[in-house]
């Protein structure tokens, strides 16, 4: 089995890592129910869009 | 090379593309609005919106046209009966897409695909809640009906040992019978709530 010859470096570990960091995903609030939800897509809480209500969201 | 090849293969063979094209575009005709995909949706409306364009003038040649993809009478029908005429003062555009969030098992994003002018109405909040209360109301009489036949097996039961358990028994049939009285005086007036 191939094994490393040499230990990687923490430089060469936090080198390799600099492109892993995670953005925030981007979210708004809702103008009908004022939770938070992802731009663009129908409010999973009290679906609307667009000042429309588009799909029933059943309570409970 | 790749050139100007701009349609959404959908993992699949181009008869199964065609077909899950036209199926769901009759589903589309059919129902108004469909949820499915982004892509498959994005796909669907450019499908979609030709026949549409076409069901706009009612000719032997046009429905003979349409018909070739949609191999659904009734949904051929209302295409050429309603929606054709709907659209008529409309340059194009006849669907609307609307984003949905993502499914659970996959994580694919959905979207709903609507035919525009032609989007459910909603009940009001007030009366669905008046009707979901009435629903509730119904099962709990039920529930209460089938406690009371629960309630007179149990004391069929208990009666037959009570010889053996003399000083318990006696007061759990008085007390089954004190509830039985209460549920009994509940009963008639909820029945009479529900004819209302």
């Amino acid at each position: 089995m191939p094994n490393p010859k040499r230990r990687h470096s923490k430089t060469r570990k936090n080198k390799r890592r600099t492109h892993d960091s995670l953005t925030a995903v981007n979210t708004i609030e809702c103008p009908k129910c004022h939770e938070y939800r992802l731009p663009h897509r129908i409010c999973p809480s009290c679906g609307y869009y667009n000042g429309r209500e588009v799909v029933r969201i059943e309570e409970g | 090379m790749r050139h100007n090849i701009d349609h959404r293969k959908l993992g699949r063979t181009s008869e199964h593309r065609l077909a899950l094209l036209r199926n769901q575009t009759i589903s589309l005709i059919k129902k108004d609005r469909i949820k499915t995909t982004v892509a498959k949706a994005k796909e669907v409306r450019r499908f979609v919106e030709k026949l549409i364009t076409l069901a706009k003038k009612d000719t032997l040649h046009a429905r003979r046209l349409v018909a070739k993809d949609i191999q659904d009478p009734e949904a051929l029908k209302k295409l050429f009966a309603t929606i054709g005429p709907l659209n008529a003062q409309r340059p194009g555009g006849y669907t609307r897409i609307i984003k949905a969030g993502f499914r659970r098992g996959d994580s694919a994003e959905e979207a709903i695909i609507e035919l525009v002018g032609r989007e459910p109405k909603f009940e009001d909040k007030s009366k669905k809640k008046a009707k979901k209360k009435e629903k509730i109301e119904a099962a709990e009489q039920k529930e209460v009906a089938s406690a009371k036949e629960e309630e007179k097996k149990k004391e069929v039961t208990p009666e037959s040992s009570e010889e053996s358990k003399q000083e318990t028994a006696p007061a759990e049939v008085e007390e089954k019978r004190s509830t039985e009285e209460i549920n009994k005086s509940e009963t008639p007036s909820e029945a009479k709530d529900e004819e209302k």
